[in-house]
């Protein structure tokens, strides 16, 4: 990975590296959390790039990587008193297990019946956790403050777990790079294309769609443990929420699904508009509705989102702007 | 022999789309499959490369039996195809739509080297100066060539062509018919859908016939088009045909 080879890639982690360390060098807290937010928008819809944007699967139920690996973490820190990083590594491989599982009963179905059925799947895991007794049922599971001790106490915690995240959505842009330039990326954009004619060319779409779907399920379980350790709770009705899954859908969609950038920008844009939207007055109530009309207005106008109208538009760019 | 299909059956419901259908294909031959429009022959295909699954009958390439197993194995054992309707990657440019079946194909390159080698295919259809353009703004002739370059790049054994003269003007069905002998003058077998009579007679060693599903004539061209069975199937009645000749 020479910097002058991809100036795309390098561009994109400079500025998210930049804007990540700006909380830490103003030793702000509430900048920290708005950042936390972004960070977490940018792990989550570069991870759902990678079935949406290259694969060309729309998946609904991507929060669901979020909640249950978020959930399978947290249980290992809270109640087997593992530390952080090795409950967050565990949330994540949980996420790739489920999505194992899942892929090798959903991904024989195409177009709107996969998308149906990733809702069908956001719905059961809620429904399981809120009955499943080591997860605390609908009460969900919460942390002893003691344990923030162990980190030095709840302030060093909460920096501890915001690097963690600036962390895990760097690796996650650099995979999505990887993936992107890699024999494997070419083989799933060939299944976007055309799943028919991309198999009778070889492509073997089966494995590598379970195995791209079990990537894109990976950062979101790390950053799901993040999330809920930094709020030192986690319950049903937050980890699985649908309009989640598809306010990250309109992070790609606005960026430009498909592109390496397209959804860290989608994800920046969105995140400042979630949070004018919010604290409006006249739109406190509608933000969810705001952001089902742009999706709407993206998918009529610019279905290829910002990046890829860009590159479009301006050829020269499309060295930096992949 | 690199391809022998014995008693090949396919019903879809209760339409019998291919029914006995036996033929053999020797290597560096190439054979053409004629038939009129609904006789079976892109379902005949179809069920070579795995993209359907034989009912009945056994399909033998270089010595395995490949029938029923899924396309992407198929075209992994060097059995490469062409479609009657173009099908290119449309978002794709045309290096990266040839590079997936040079990645994906018989000799399974990596990125790099099935760059070089999609290069090197585009150069010989014609289509190099075309290879960083996206696939959906190419002609229907070139994107004929595009889905000859995607199966070549897979460096086939077996090169299934469906109608790939079909819509070229005669330049280019010259143009075309040129590539194609170049191809089996590589060693590579070669078993051809085509429509347009005189450039298959020109083309292969033999030709075989099918109407509704089943094996009406085989032989070489000369023989088979003057065969009453393959003049009744085209055109109805034999002595009408006759008519027509005299």
């Amino acid at each position: 990975m020479k910097a002058g080879r991809s100036p795309g890639l390098w561009l994109t982690l400079a500025a998210v590296l930049a804007a990540g360390l700006a909380p830490a060098i103003a030793e702000s807290d509430t900048m920290r959390e708005g950042m936390s937010t972004l960070l977490i928008f940018v792990t989550l819809a570069t991870s759902l790039n990678i079935l949406l944007g290259y694969t060309g699967y729309v998946n609904f139920g991507h929060i669901v990587f979020f909640g249950l690996g978020g959930y399978c973490g947290f249980y290992l820190l809270s109640r087997h008193g593992w530390p952080l990083p090795a409950a967050a590594l565990a949330g994540g491989i949980s996420s790739v297990l489920l999505a194992g599982m899942l892929g090798a009963c959903i991904l024989r179905l195409r177009g709107a019946y996969f998308a149906l059925a990733t809702i069908g799947i956001n719905e059961a895991a809620r429904a399981f956790v809120s009955t499943f007794p080591p997860f605390g049922g609908a009460t969900g599971l919460s942390i002893n403050f003691d344990v923030y001790r162990r980190y030095g106490g709840a302030s060093r915690a909460l920096w501890t777990v915001y690097a963690s995240l600036l962390a895990a959505a760097l690796a996650a842009i650099a995979m999505s790079h990887l993936v992107r330039r890699s024999r494997f990326g070419l083989g799933l954009m060939a299944i976007r294309e055309d799943e028919d004619a991309a198999q009778v060319m070889g492509v073997r779409a089966p494995r590598l769609k379970t195995i791209a779907y079990m990537l894109s399920a990976f950062f979101p379980g790390v950053v799901g443990v993040l999330y809920f350790f930094k709020n030192g709770n986690v319950e049903p009705g937050d980890a699985f929420r649908l309009n989640m899954s598809i306010e990250t859908m309109v992070m790609v969609m606005l960026g430009g699904q498909g592109t390496l950038m397209g959804p860290v920008a989608g994800a920046a844009a969105y995140e400042r508009l979630r949070g004018y939207l919010i604290t409006s007055p006249l739109f406190k109530n509608l933000h969810l509705a705001v952001a089902g009309l742009s999706l709407l207005l993206i998918v009529l106008f610019i279905p290829a989102g910002a990046v890829g109208w860009l590159r479009r538009r301006f050829p020269p760019l499309r060295r930096f702007l992949e | 022999m690199i391809l022998r299909v014995r008693e090949l059956t396919k019903h879809f419901g209760g339409l019998r789309a291919l029914a006995d259908v036996t033929f053999e294909l020797g290597e560096g031959q190439i054979l053409g499959l004629l038939g009129p429009n609904g006789a079976g022959k892109t379902t005949l295909f179809n069920v070579v490369n795995g993209v359907f699954a034989p009912d009945i009958g056994s399909i033998v390439f270089e010595g395995r039996e490949i029938g029923g197993l899924p396309a992407y194995e198929v075209a992994r054992r060097g059995l490469a195809r062409t479609h009657q309707v173009v099908r290119p990657l449309d978002e794709l440019t045309v290096l990266e739509n040839v590079m997936v079946g040079a990645c994906f194909g018989r000799e399974r390159h990596s990125r790099s080297s099935a760059a070089r080698v999609a290069g090197g295919v585009l150069e010989r259809v014609g289509l190099a100066e075309r290879s960083g353009q996206q696939a959906s703004s190419l002609n229907v002739a070139q994107k004929k060539r595009l889905e000859l370059a995607r199966a070549l790049a897979a460096r086939p054994r077996l090169l299934l062509l469906d109608e790939a003269l079909a819509g070229l003007n005669q330049t280019e069905i010259a143009l075309m018919l040129g590539t194609i002998r170049g191809i089996r003058d590589e060693g590579v077998t070669i078993l051809m859908i085509e429509h347009v009579m005189q450039a298959v007679m020109g083309v292969s060693d033999y030709l075989f016939v099918l109407d509704h599903g089943t094996v009406i004539a085989r032989g070489l061209p000369a023989e088979v088009v003057a065969d009453p069975a393959v003049i009744e199937a085209y055109l109805g009645d034999p002595d009408a045909a006759a008519g027509l000749s005299r």
